[in-house]
């Protein structure tokens, strides 16, 4: 298959669609967590009951009535391989508890996969839906769309005091997970995130790198969410973030301007030694490609690059995780023949946007 | 110890998740926990360390940890009557077994509910359609009734009577549902 076709295939609209913001800010999500009355939760409901949710909720979807957000498919666990699972992990479509460790786990898809709704994972139902740049309202207002619709057809757990019951009361209430993705490489360059992170802490919210481990934020890129679910309205807990995330836009363009400023030269010279190691190594491991594509995106921003998309740095930062490598080159392969693979698959998508230049 | 993923390098880094209170012990090179890092990450609720974090704070619970085990009389564990689950076992893994259990540990929960979302024990967002109708109203009332006490105590009692008035309809309203809803 050529690169183009698997990137077509395997790109979600997020991804390589331009939103508010999305110099910035790469997407939006919104989740909310669900529970159907009368079923015992996941961590100790039997097989029966899994199976009669999915079955259930088979049901609901084979109505038809909600066409709003094109067709949607149901894909149960069970019946996929361990790569294709991984794939729409690596996607941020189902999560790994979803895929390792649910017992009937499935999850629900939209044609776009702007919408995914995971079903027996930690909770009965998790409605999640996924946009491009800064649009936290428009994907709470979708996520509520789809819950309004499966409300008409199941009961929800809900209790007076506590609001939606969930599985683990640290998402009790309005079961909301409200996130953003940013790419904050003029922060990280200053070393201003050091003292940003704690504050925005401060203020309830979680600030974490997306891919990487424990602190470390590979590709400079971050993802803000509120911890707290019980006590405020979902408006307010976007709200919040919302204005967290301007707040860090702001910054994050003026520490970009301040380096082109105090040290274009640096800048350009750092940047193209990333796309030097980019378009010629011939074995790349995750974080030097991390931190290479997350310095030609930078340059990509400040115009040191012209006609070049800018949604390389998403597609290559999910394309060149091991699943997608792995589904690429049609089976398995050990992490250094992924290190091969990973260095020959960016050489060759950055080849197409030099044919696009042509 | 050899990493569980390549069978090459020596296993460095070492996680443990629990799932259904069940312990699995993961051991990785750092390479392949990197390759695996969005895995560990994960959705924040398994997560590892919030899964540590959580067991840590429900334990903090006086009357269960500090009571010795052997005082524990059968007809004083508490335990959720529809999935039979115990505060013990909820402490331990952090979940709950089913909605009921809300309702049976209400009195041990609201502190650690208030410790969780920055002293919030109270739900404030959106209600189910279903049963909106009747919360709405409830809480309406509610708020009027502190509205009216406060009116009171300021002696302005014109507008005292407004929201009495209103309290009455709202009364009134309710009921009828009630009834409608029997
Ligand atoms: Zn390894
Ligand atoms: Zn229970």
């Amino acid at each position: 298959m050529s690169l183009e076709k698997f990137i077509n295939q395997a790109i979600s609209s997020w991804m390589n669609e331009d939103g508010p913001d999305s110099d910035i800010v790469l997407s939006s999500r919104i989740r909310l967590a669900r529970n159907i009355q009368d079923y015992k939760f996941p961590t100790i409901f039997s097989h029966d009951e899994a199976k009669m949710i999915i079955v259930k909720m088979e049901e609901i979807i084979n109505k038809g009535e909600i066409t709003k957000f094109g067709q949607l498919e149901l894909l149960k666990m069970d019946e996929l391989q361990p790569l294709q699972k991984r794939v729409l992990m690596e996607k941020h479509l189902i999560s790994p508890n979803l895929a390792e460790d649910s017992s009937h786990g499935a999850c629900i898809l939209t044609e776009n996969e702007e919408v995914s709704i995971m079903l027996n994972e930690e909770d009965h139902i998790r409605i999640q839906c996924l946009f491009p740049g800064l649009q936290l309202t428009e994907a709470l207002e979708a996520a509520g769309e789809i819950d309004d619709w499966l409300e008409e057809h199941v009961q929800y757990a809900f209790h007076e005091d506590f609001g939606y019951l969930t599985s683990c009361p640290t998402n009790v209430g309005t079961g909301l997970r409200a996130s953003v993705m940013m790419h904050l490489p003029g922060l990280v360059l200053t070393q201003q995130i050091n003292s940003i992170i704690p504050a925005i802490n401060q203020l309830g919210l979680v600030v974490r790198g997306i891919y990487g481990e424990g602190s470390e934020a590979l590709g400079n890129i971050f993802q803000i969410s509120n911890q707290m679910t019980l006590g405020k309205s979902e408006e307010d807990i976007t709200e919040d973030i919302k204005s967290v995330v301007s707040q860090l836009i702001a910054q994050e363009r003026s520490a970009r301007e301040a380096l082109v400023k105090t040290s274009n030269i640096q800048l350009e010279d750092r940047v193209f030694r990333s796309y030097g190691i980019l378009s010629n190594s011939r074995i790349i491991e995750t974080k030097e490609a991390a931190r290479c594509l997350s310095d030609v995106r930078l340059g990509i921003d400040i115009g040191y690059f012209k006609n070049m998309s800018r949604s390389i740095l998403n597609e290559l930062m999910i394309l060149t995780q091991p699943g997608f490598l792995q589904q690429y080159a049609g089976g398995p392969l050990r992490p250094h023949e992924r290190d091969i693979r990973r260095a020959a698959l960016i050489r060759e998508r950055l080849r197409m946007e030099k044919e696009k230049e042509e | 110890m050899i990493c569980q993923e390549c069978n090459l390098r020596p296993a460095t880094m070492h996680f443990t998740k629990i799932i259904n209170g069940e312990k699995t012990e993961v051991h990785l090179c750092e390479k392949c926990a990197n390759e695996k890092g969005e895995m560990f990450m994960g959705s924040s609720p398994t997560g590892f360390s919030i899964n540590n974090l959580l067991a840590g704070l429900l334990n903090i619970n006086p009357s269960f940890q500090q009571t010795p085990q052997k005082t524990f009389q059968q007809e004083n564990v508490l335990q959720c009557e529809h999935c039979s689950m115990t505060y013990q076992q909820f402490a331990k893994i952090g979940r709950f077994g089913c909605a009921h259990c809300y309702e049976t540990f209400k009195e041990q929960l609201t502190p650690i509910l208030r410790r969780l979302h920055g002293g919030n024990s109270a739900h404030n967002g959106k209600i189910p359609k279903r049963i909106g109708g009747t919360i709405h109203l409830r809480k309406k009332r509610d708020e009027l009734k502190g509205e009216l006490k406060e009116l009171i105590n300021n002696e302005k009692f014109e507008q005292a009577a407004e929201v009495r008035d209103e309290i009455r309809s709202l009364n009134k309203r309710l009921n009828k549902d009630q009834e409608g809803g029997e």
